[in-house]
């Protein structure tokens, strides 16, 4: 993907715009303009039967434009030097697919702990996505930051937030990463750049810009040497929402360092996105506001991780931001207290086909990078982490009273001046959790 | 006003290069108000930061760039506007410390006009302090002379919690002295404006200059009023409050903020709760009308309330 160095004029490939393109490698969905997409909830099956479809290429000489993912792919085949033709090196893969694999561990010992009444609330599980979180988030420095939306589980564990964490948090104990106080919806880390967790959609994605815009404040203003880079990752539901569009006008217009991701999962809790979009190519949306829009195939990691890159890259040179919608699917219900009694059985089977771990085991094995023996031993590793994490969660103490009134104020003066001419903060039933504020 | 104001924001600005502003027309134009005027010429751009109309987006980004170490000044072009932002206000402003367990504080500060103008309209003419009240995690201060303005304007921009300052559309113009030396007033403390006997008068921003006015008529009457601007709408001083309540025994609060669960409801509240034994007569509250801020001048007038109705409110109290 070549992108030229002037201001947002991106030089359109040369694609072979005859190229056919098999089921697994889905790229766009031809709807067809005639039927009225929210008439019936069986609309659905006829989506995904697609495939002969031509990736979106420039059709008319804008600055801007769209990139089919397989595209990026078969390019790197091509360029790469004989020797080493494959996406990722060994050290690299096995780091993927831990990263994918504990996810998904993680994921399935939340449904199982919500079940034997450990946790509460609105669970959101992440079951299926796990090529966007690692795709994206393995790619980051330390320094990055990341703000995801209620279903933030495994983007924290991606990012380095440790299972202990999460877990405890989960469980709502002092250990958890939030001390109990965020839950679920609400995965913080300072340490690790997690910016959030927020329940509402849509609410974080001013935050994440108002990340890249300390990062391009701090280069300009405070002329420090930095280059980090803020990621988005909200839904396919997020996408109808004022404040994407606020925002991608705002990124792309200061050039924020920031790439906003899309989980395009096709369903908003029951909403289906076809029955709620005017036009659902989520990313023809970028180009709408002068940033590249990319389409790409969620559900395998390579792909995902190759347009990371390139995104990455671009807000860390400075070019600005970039959306990608990235398509993929959640196994499980919306949240664990969704019955998922709507989406269409064969939906669900045709997208287990393509399930992100198999599929990165599967690429491995017939590129001979590990062997099934290494592959075990992570699974190992990673089912004991779980399972450590749980045991250390079950035993962390629950938050004590004194921990009620903390933390509403940085600074704790503005719960005002009582009556006896002091701060509230300094009276001793403050600790307590018991004064009256 | 609005000179000190710029002047409270310029020295905060020089003195800590992570001060920022977002606001609409605050750049280039200088503010709407003439606030940030010159501001964007000596800082530049990208710290005096002209926002496209987005609210919601731009409040959102302030507190981003909090979290991540910046201490962004937002001004609302009119208070009103900043309810296209409650979103960001409430759930991300005043909660986000806490839900992050204290990892990330959001030193914002949001501000702006609010208040009933001069035949501005209802929907730019009004009172939101209310609105704000109860959202756990932030505070609220209103300004109502040039001396605090600047004075508070820079304790909220030094202070770790997101702060809410209220100024007043047509305080802006006021004129006054005020020290060459810097200083910095406290966001939780409230003003004792007049001390006096027999009565406590609680007000607020524009009001607290009604209340001055009645009181001179009072004075004139023969009564001793003791006028305290409560400065800080939330969290309440109840300390200088509750000294006054204890010296005169009665206690009547003007206020401009809606008559329903606005800040003269929660006082009243408050003192009831904290001063019952002190009290000799119900405390009055007198607030502008649970109405949309009409256009028509004489409905304009009678929708705030006026000098001429405390005097009356007073000499009931005090009967």
């Amino acid at each position: 993907m070549a992108c030229s160095a002037t201001a947002q004029i991106i030089q359109p490939l040369s694609i072979n715009s005859a190229r056919s393109v098999d089921n697994s490698d889905a790229c766009t969905k031809t709807l067809s303009p005639s039927s009225f997409l929210g008439s019936t909830p069986r609309i659905n099956k006829k989506l995904f039967a697609v495939n002969k479809s031509i990736s979106p290429l420039a059709r008319r000489p804008t600055t801007v434009f769209a990139v089919s993912s397989d595209v990026v792919k078969e390019k790197k085949l091509k360029s790469n030097s004989s020797l080493s033709n494959l996406l990722i090196t060994k050290k690299e893969g096995l780091e993927l697919y831990e990263d994918m694999y504990l996810g998904r561990a993680f994921e399935d010992m939340c449904a199982q702990m919500y079940y034997r009444g450990k946790m509460f609330g609105f669970v959101h599980l992440y079951n299926g996505q796990e090529a966007v979180s690692t795709g994206f988030i393995k790619l980051l420095k330390k320094e990055d930051y990341v703000v995801s939306t209620y279903r933030d589980h495994v983007h924290s564990l991606s990012k380095g937030v440790p299972a202990r964490e999460v877990m405890s948090e989960l469980f709502g104990k002092t250990t958890g990463c939030c001390r109990g106080q965020g839950g679920s919806m609400h995965m913080f880390s300072k340490e690790h750049n997690v910016l959030g967790g927020f329940a509402f959609i849509g609410e974080g994605i001013p935050v994440a810009t108002g990340a890249a815009f300390t990062s391009k404040y701090k280069r300009e203003v405070l002329k420090e040497d930095c280059d980090e880079v803020a990621l988005a990752f909200f839904g396919d539901g997020t996408c109808n929402n004022g404040q994407f569009f606020e925002c991608l006008n705002m990124a792309a217009l200061w050039k924020l360092p920031i790439v906003f991701v899309v989980e395009n999962n096709l369903w908003a809790i029951g909403m289906s996105h076809v029955r709620a979009t005017s036009d659902p190519q989520i990313w023809k949306k970028g180009p709408a506001f002068g940033m590249p829009g990319i389409h790409v195939d969620g559900m395998d990691v390579l792909k995902v991780r190759e347009v990371a890159k390139e995104a990455i890259d671009r807000a860390r040179r400075g070019e600005g931001p970039t959306l990608v919608e990235c398509e993929t699917y959640r196994f499980r219900g919306h949240s664990l207290a969704d019955p998922d009694e709507l989406r269409d059985p064969a939906e669900k089977a045709h997208y287990a086909t393509r399930d992100p771990i198999t599929a990165l085991k599967k690429y491995m094995a017939e590129n001979k990078l590990v062997s099934e023996a290494e592959l075990k031993a992570i699974d190992k590793k990673i089912d004991e982490l779980v399972e450590d994490a749980v045991e250390f969660a079950d035993k962390s103490p629950v938050p004590a009273r004194s921990q009620l009134l903390e933390n509403v104020f940085a600074d704790p003066r503005g719960f005002g001046i009582g009556p006896n001419g002091k701060y509230r903060c300094e009276d001793p039933k403050f600790t307590e959790g018991t004064a009256q504020v | 006003m609005f000179e000190a104001l710029r002047e409270g924001l310029e020295e905060e600005m020089d003195r800590d290069p992570r001060v920022c502003v977002f606001g609409e027309d605050v750049g280039h134009y200088g503010g709407s108000y003439k606030v940030t005027k010159g501001l964007a010429q000596k800082y530049g751009d990208l710290r005096v930061l002209d926002t496209p109309i987005a609210e919601n987006s731009f409040t959102g980004m302030a507190v981003g760039a909090a979290m991540t170490g910046l201490r962004p000044v937002v001004e609302g072009m009119n208070m009103g506007f900043l309810l296209l932002a409650f979103n960001q206000i409430s759930d991300n402003c005043g909660m986000l410390h806490y839900t992050s367990g204290g990892q990330f504080t959001i030193p914002t500060v949001i501000r702006g006009p609010g208040g009933v103008g001069r035949q501005l309209g209802a929907e730019h003419s009004q009172r939101l302090e209310s609105y704000f009240q109860s959202i756990p995690g932030i505070q609220l201060v209103a300004c109502s002379t040039v001396y605090n303005a600047k004075g508070l304007m820079k304790a909220a921009i030094r202070s770790e919690n997101p702060v809410v300052l209220f100024e007043h559309v047509l305080l802006y113009n006021l004129k006054e002295r005020i020290p060459d030396e810097e200083y910095v007033l406290s966001l939780e403390e409230a003003e004792m404006v007049r001390p006096g006997e027999h009565i406590t008068i609680l007000t607020y921003s524009r009001m607290r200059y009604h209340v001055m006015q009645a009181a001179k008529t009072l004075v004139n009457k023969g009564y001793d009023p003791e006028v305290i601007d409560i400065r800080s709408l939330k969290p309440f001083d109840l300390y200088t409050i509750g000294n006054s309540v204890k010296k005169t025994h009665r206690v009547l609060i003007v206020e401009e903020c809606m008559r329903t669960g606005g800040i003269g409801a929660s006082l009243t509240a408050a003192i009831n709760e904290n001063f019952h034994d002190y009290l000799d007569a119900p405390i009055v509250c007198l607030s502008s009308q649970d109405v949309p801020t009409p256009y028509a001048g004489t409905l304009e007038e009678w929708t705030v309330v006026q000098p001429s109705q405390i005097v009356a409110a007073v000499e009931q109290l005090c009967k």
